[in-house]
């Protein structure tokens, strides 16, 4: 049954981070925020996190909704951004947008990712690739753009 | 009655497997798949008859030219106008409407006037119209729709006003498969001195179309949606306002005279077409169209309308299955949209896509409409007449696994 192929993209650790999605809130004296739309389906990410004065993040979270692979790596994003430098973030948002456009990386580089390692998966269904990586442009957005007044 | 199986042997796209599985294509209302004839014919004009149209003067242009003018015929009589010079070729529908807009709209709307359209509108028919109102300084109103998402004819009346100069809307609609009762608003608009222009986009492929009939002052319409090649599209006008309007757009192929300082415009239809024109993407509509005259516009309906009959109520019948707009078959033209308990559309189209099922989901370049469904977005099954009740089958068993695979997530 080729819903078994199916298994290959909603994996396990998917489900349950769309299920029960981490940081699922809006972060309170957030610095940096961005809101993206996915236009083609009308799906909204909520992107908002608080940058201490070592522009390191001390709180991450996200509202919005969306199908399971975007609320799952919103969910994913925001476990693995946590303390980290805005530094830090950006080049592990960089290893994670490089899987979605083919660029290989080794596997102690794909572990930074955490859970959203499976998500690299993502390649073998491009009509999904856009749902995988809008959190991950809202991040760079919030932490590049000087997005404070974004909302 | 047409030999269905043998109909269904003219598109070849039909053969192929889809990750494994016989390929269900019920994405018809994003772009309708060619018949043999229409790739043959497209072919056969690169092969052995391009040549530019309207300006050369050895035979191949001549016959190129020729083949062109009697493609705007074809399409004229498709659609019953009047004359072939009220037939003007576009990009789609899109470019149609933005014509529309441009021009008429440019030269008769003024500050205060009301332009009027419904909520049913794909973007295409609804943005234009917004913009010029902005440009403009005029109102935009909506015509409301019925809880069962038809054109709300009372409302109409409403909106419909003196100050009113232009009503734009759809002849079936894209997310609900509606059809909008085209002839009332006509007489409406007509009876407070506006125009009405109608977004047939979704209508040519699935009924006969007579635009006198319907007393449509403007009717656009894509060639994609018709088994015609993608890039080509028609803009009818009524004779008269298409003289009254100014150019679209300036170049070659549109002129009757230049001036250093200042030009003429041709004759209609030709003062529209700037330009070189698609010409092989008409002579291919040309085609699509005696394709759909051969196997008859009636016949095309009553399958349209036999699928969905034996469609509808099996969806209906599976339970978290919510269809948005009418639970009468008759009333969804081609087009049904639903969604399956609190799973986002673009998990369940995938799913169906793992078992060859190719729906669309989102929310259809309408999103006015789908928000006042109350909902963001949608999966579209769209059918034509070369589907089949297998494609029907495929599509509720998949819908069926779908619920069993994401159980943990249904609510
Ligand atoms: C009702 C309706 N109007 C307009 C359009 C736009 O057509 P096109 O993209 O071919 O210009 C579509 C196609 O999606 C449609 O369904």
């Amino acid at each position: 049954m080729s819903l078994d192929k199916l298994n290959q993209l909603y994996r396990a650790v998917i489900l349950e981070h769309a299920a029960n999605p981490h940081h699922h809130y809006a972060v309170p004296n957030a610095t940096n925020k961005k809101t993206l739309h996915n236009t083609t389906c009308g799906d909204t990410i909520n992107l908002s996190l608080h940058l201490d004065a070592d522009n390191k993040i001390t709180d991450i979270g996200f509202t919005g909704q969306g199908c399971t692979i975007s609320q799952a790596s919103a969910s994913m994003l925001t476990d693995v951004m946590m303390d980290k430098t805005t530094e830090e973030a950006l080049a592990i948002a960089k290893i994670f947008s490089d899987e979605a456009i083919g660029e290989k990386h080794s596997r102690d580089e794909l572990k930074k990712l955490g859970d959203a390692q499976v998500l690299t998966q993502i390649m073998e269904f491009p009509a999904r690739i856009k749902c995988a990586t809008l959190a991950w442009w809202a991040l760079k957005e919030a932490l590049l753009k000087n997005a404070k007044g974004d909302k | 009655m047409p030999n269905w199986e043998l109909v269904r042997q003219d598109f070849s796209e039909l053969r192929q497997t889809m990750n494994g599985e016989r390929l269900a294509y019920l994405d018809n209302a994003a772009t309708s798949l060619k018949p043999k004839s229409v790739i043959e014919r497209l072919l056969s004009f690169y092969q052995q008859e391009n040549a530019n149209v309207h300006r050369g003067t050895y035979q191949l242009s001549f016959k190129a030219t020729e083949e062109y003018e009697d493609a705007r015929k074809v399409i004229q009589h498709f659609i019953n106008a009047a004359a072939a010079r009220e037939i003007i070729f576009t990009r789609g529908t899109t470019e149609g409407i933005n014509l529309i807009a441009s021009t008429y709209g440019e030269q008769n709307i003024e500050p205060g006037d009301e332009i009027v359209i419904s909520l049913a509108e794909h973007h295409s028919n609804l943005i234009p119209w917004q913009q010029l109102a902005l440009r403009k300084k005029a109102t935009l109103k909506y015509i409301n729709l019925t809880s069962t998402g038809e054109i709300d004819l009372a409302d109409a009346k409403q909106k419909i006003t003196a100050k009113t100069k232009i009503v734009a809307v759809t002849h079936v609609g894209n997310v609900l498969g509606n059809v909008s009762p085209i002839r009332k608003l006509a007489e409406l608009a007509h009876q407070n001195g506006a125009i009405i222009v109608v977004d047939g986009a979704q209508a040519v492929c699935h009924l006969p179309v007579d635009v006198q009939e319907l007393a449509a002052d403007f009717y656009a319409f894509s060639g994609h949606k018709m088994l015609g090649p993608t890039g080509i599209g028609v803009l009818y006008g009524k004779q008269k306002l298409l003289e009254q309007m100014p150019p679209y757009q300036f170049g070659g192929e549109m002129i009757e005279d230049v001036q250093l300082d200042n030009s003429k415009w041709d004759q209609i239809p030709h003062k529209f077409e700037a330009g070189t024109p698609n010409i092989a993407g008409a002579i291919g509509l040309a085609t699509a169209v005696k394709y759909l005259e051969q196997v008859g516009m009636a016949q095309v309906k009553a399958r349209d309308a036999e699928l969905m009959a034996y469609l509808l109520p099996k969806l209906m019948a599976i339970p978290g299955v919510k269809i948005y707009g009418s639970q009468n078959p008759q009333q969804h033209v081609g087009v049904v949209s639903f969604n399956l308990g609190t799973l986002h559309p673009h998990d369940v189209a995938t799913a169906l896509d793992m078992e060859g099922v190719a729906v669309r989901a989102g929310h259809h370049c309408a999103e006015p409409l789908v928000h006042s469904l109350g909902t963001n977005s949608t999966v579209r099954a769209s059918l034509a007449f070369y589907n089949y009740q297998a494609d029907c089958d495929q599509l509720i068993n998949a819908i069926k696994e779908t619920k069993e695979f994401f159980k943990g997530e249904l609510r």
